[in-house]
């Protein structure tokens, strides 16, 4: 075993130099040369500010936008190190419920967040992704039939026309790539950054 | 379950054997040390790492040597990777400061990624910094992967060659394995997930001002480098803490088809490579054949399963057409979740697109029976393939018994002797499962740990164990793992599910080695036909459905009845 003490040190060595270094510096170098947008998060700017990425969701609680859906990230209590609290669209910890199938708080979060909906106005059926949080707690999308569900809503808010706001989601909704892969989603961010151009 | 579903889960399944098959053929060359389409690169590169490492290439190890090499490595790389975390907060690369990790934390973690489990007991984006996560965690992403080729190569040499005092040269298997077939496709991969929208930068956040006017803080990092390593080398280890469910990690349905593809691909082509070294194809597909029905069928279920949504929600007015939305992403749906959930506790990967704490009791006990069955289905890179031909010993073995022959597999006469290690290696897990299991059910302080109460509470226990013996390292993530209880007893299970296995494996390949190959007459049971195939799916079907059948019924099986009859915990 002694004998292979060398060989396993200098092994070491050199792969962490080769796959450790090498390895991320190279595609880091190419990646922000030849995809600088991507490479650096696919960040929105809007008059000189950064709003968001396109792909991380963010918190959205007033009546004039659309909302994303339920998310169960949490932060570290400002007053306590040792406990969380609720920190929806906290993208510097992400995470889902972790919730299982016959939990009672999962059944009752579910609940009250129906009713919700309901207070809302937003009286359809209510789509599987209003009111479940989703695995990261960053999800950019909802279903299309939860966009939709809102518009009337968000219309009221903004004093536009009902049918310009819903024709504004239907130009929105994303659909499964050669048709068959993924899901029909709406991105929120950017539904609702097309909205604050509505007037 | 619709035609769009299971449409996406048949074309990933079919570009894996698609391009599992020539990637087979360049993989026997490279272990065989055969010219190939890198060697004008690659040869300078390679012998630059024997030459500093005092190695030479052509001289062989018996299994005793290989093994010892092995765990000197082994031994060298923990070492290492834990001071990188105990020191990172006075080393560079370090932009949002983290303190150094605690001491039990780093020692989990260490046995984690050397194991090629990469169960995570922190969440990358509040613990580590930039330097532990390319230096120390990708490093081992590829070293634990390239560890397990050459182990599985190993025990391929026993069956190939007759009587050979040696079975290869472990410091060559693991030089070539990195450099030749996991560093050329983990670039192509990276820059593919670039390409599709995964970040890759070395600041440390970034801080955007949002509609409503909040800070919102996004984490960022060298993501596609190491995602690309964690999904080809069946690691797992995620850069963020919600692992391929965080955007960033997979930003849509492509990158997610694509991340699933890239953790089967190598699995499924070693199986096939197999074949190739033993000069009969026919014996490796059979073996792929077989890990292809197992991973089917736990597809097939899982995705049944969620597919139908909870009903628990359906009957307080939530539509239940997209089927379980909770803990999955919207980009995904049911079906992708359900293939990545099989797919990546089939090999001992371990990421997750979705959070499998919260599927429907049977699209849970999918993923976590898949892991009590040694995640052979194909399982990780190199440990499933070995993984799977022990049980081909038992299987054959076992047909033996029934005719009254001494039973023998490609040629080598199986003895008392292989069969006392094969055994050896397969009750290591229900050993290590069930036992740990059964001292955190009972220790008031282990229990404290759970997210979830009443039978849903006992699969966390028992999800965590299989997770980490069969050296996965995805979670019924509600269980809060980071505890002196768990960093150390998670970190035993994976210590001796990788090498309480593998040791007793690598005797099997010195015994093989050392045998003659008899020819095949006309009483040699074919290895390579239905027949086979059907004996194996039986063997694996008896040895793992009874020892954990216990322990699933009143985990999984009670919760599904349980909730059928409306219950809550």
């Amino acid at each position: 075993m002694l004998t292979q003490i060398r060989p396993a040190i200098v092994m070491i060595v050199l792969f962490t130099l080769l796959t450790g270094l090498a390895y991320p510096l190279a595609i880091t170098g190419i990646a922000q040369l030849a995809f600088h947008d991507a490479a650096n998060g696919s960040l929105i700017e809007r008059k000189g500010v950064i709003v968001g990425s396109r792909l991380i969701g963010q918190s959205f609680v007033a009546d004039n936008y659309f909302h994303g859906r339920p998310s169960a990230t949490s932060a570290p209590d400002p007053n306590d190190a040792s406990k969380t609290i609720d920190a929806p669209y906290n993208a510097a910890n992400s995470g889902g419920s972790n919730l299982g199938p016959t939990s009672q708080k999962l059944v009752e979060r579910v609940n009250a967040a129906i009713e919700a909906e309901f207070a809302a106005g937003r009286i359809d059926v209510v789509a599987a992704d209003a009111v479940t949080t989703s695995a990261s707690g960053l999800d950019p999308h909802i279903s299309p039939q939860y966009a939709l569900a809102q518009a009337a809503a968000v219309a009221a808010a903004r004093k536009l026309p009902e049918s310009r706001v819903r024709a504004l989601v239907e130009s929105r909704i994303e659909q499964r790539a050669a048709g068959f892969i993924g899901e029909p989603r709406v991105n929120v961010l950017e539904l609702n950054l097309a909205l604050d151009e509505l007037h | 379950m619709n035609a769009i579903g299971l449409a996406q889960i048949a074309v990933v399944l079919a570009t894996v054997v698609f391009a599992a098959v020539p990637l087979s053929a360049f993989i026997a060359r490279v272990l065989a040390g055969e010219r190939n389409v890198l060697t004008p690169v690659l040869l300078p590169v390679e012998r630059v790492f024997y030459k500093l490492s005092g190695v030479d290439p052509a001289r062989e190890q018996s299994w005793l040597v290989y093994t010892s090499a092995m765990l000197a490595f082994s031994v060298v790389g923990f070492a290492s990777l834990y001071a990188l975390q105990r020191l990172q907060n006075v080393l560079p690369l370090d932009p949002q400061g983290f303190d150094p990790v605690p001491a039990d934390l780093a020692f989990n973690t260490s046995i984690s990624f050397i194991t090629n489990t990469n169960w995570q007991n922190y969440s990358g984006e509040t613990t580590m910094s930039h330097l532990v996560q390319m230096l120390g965690l990708t490093v081992h992403n590829f070293l634990s992967a390239a560890t397990g080729l050459a182990m599985a190569f190993a025990l391929v040499r026993g069956f190939a060659r007759a009587e050979s005092p040696t079975v290869g040269n472990f410091w060559v298997d693991l030089t070539r394995g990195t450099l030749y077939v996991l560093l050329p496709l983990s670039i192509v991969v990276a820059l593919a997930l670039v390409a599709l929208g995964v970040p890759q930068t070395l600041s440390g956040s970034v801080e955007a001002t949002t509609l409503e006017g909040a800070k919102q803080v996004i984490s960022i990092g060298p993501v596609a480098s190491q995602e690309a390593i964690k999904e080809l080398g069946t690691n797992g280890g995620g850069f963020f803490n919600a692992n391929s469910a965080h955007p960033f990690e997979s930003p849509n349905a492509i990158s997610n088809l694509l991340e699933i593809w890239a953790l089967l691909v190598i699995p499924f082509a070693l199986a096939f490579a197999f074949g190739r070294a033993v000069l009969d194809f026919r014996q490796g597909r059979a073996i792929a054949i077989a890990m292809l029905i197992v991973l089917v069928c736990g597809v097939l279920i899982a995705y049944w399963a969620e597919a139908a949504g909870n009903p628990l929600l359906t009957s307080i007015g939530v539509d239940p057409s997209p089927g379980n939305m909770e803990g999955k992403e919207v980009r995904f749906g049911v079906a992708t979740s359900a293939l990545f959930a099989a797919a990546t506790t089939g090999t001992s990967t371990g990421a997750v697109n979705s959070m499998h704490d919260s599927f429907m009791p049977i699209g849970g006990l999918v993923p976590l029976f898949n892991m009590l069955m040694g995640s052979i289905a194909p399982g990780g890179v190199g440990a499933g393939l070995y993984g799977f031909l022990v049980l081909a010993v038992v299987a054959v073995f076992v047909a033996g018994l029934m005719v009254g022959r001494t039973p023998e597999y490609l040629g080598k006469k199986i003895e008392a002797r292989e069969m006392k290690l094969a055994m050896l290696a397969v009750l290591i897990y229900p050993l290590c499962v069930l036992g740990f299991s059964a001292a955190s059910a009972l220790l008031p302080g282990a229990l404290a740990s759970l997210n979830n109460a009443g039978p849903h509470g006992l699969s966390e226990i028992v999800y965590a164990f299989a997770s980490t013996t069969d050296n996965n390292g995805s979670a019924f993530a509600g269980l809060s793992g980071n505890t002196p209880w768990y960093n150390t007893t998670l970190g035993i299970a994976m210590t001796l599910g990788r090498f309480a296995y593998v040791i007793p494996v690598l005797a099997m390949a010195g015994s093989f080695a050392a045998k003659k190959k008899a020819p095949a007459s006309r009483g040699t049971f074919p290895t390579h036909g239905p027949l086979f195939i059907g004996l194996l799916l039986g063997v694996i079907v008896v040895l793992y459905l009874l020892q954990y059948f216990p322990a699933l019924a009143l985990g999984p099986v009670v919760e599904h009845l349980l909730l059928a009859a409306g219950k809550t915990f």
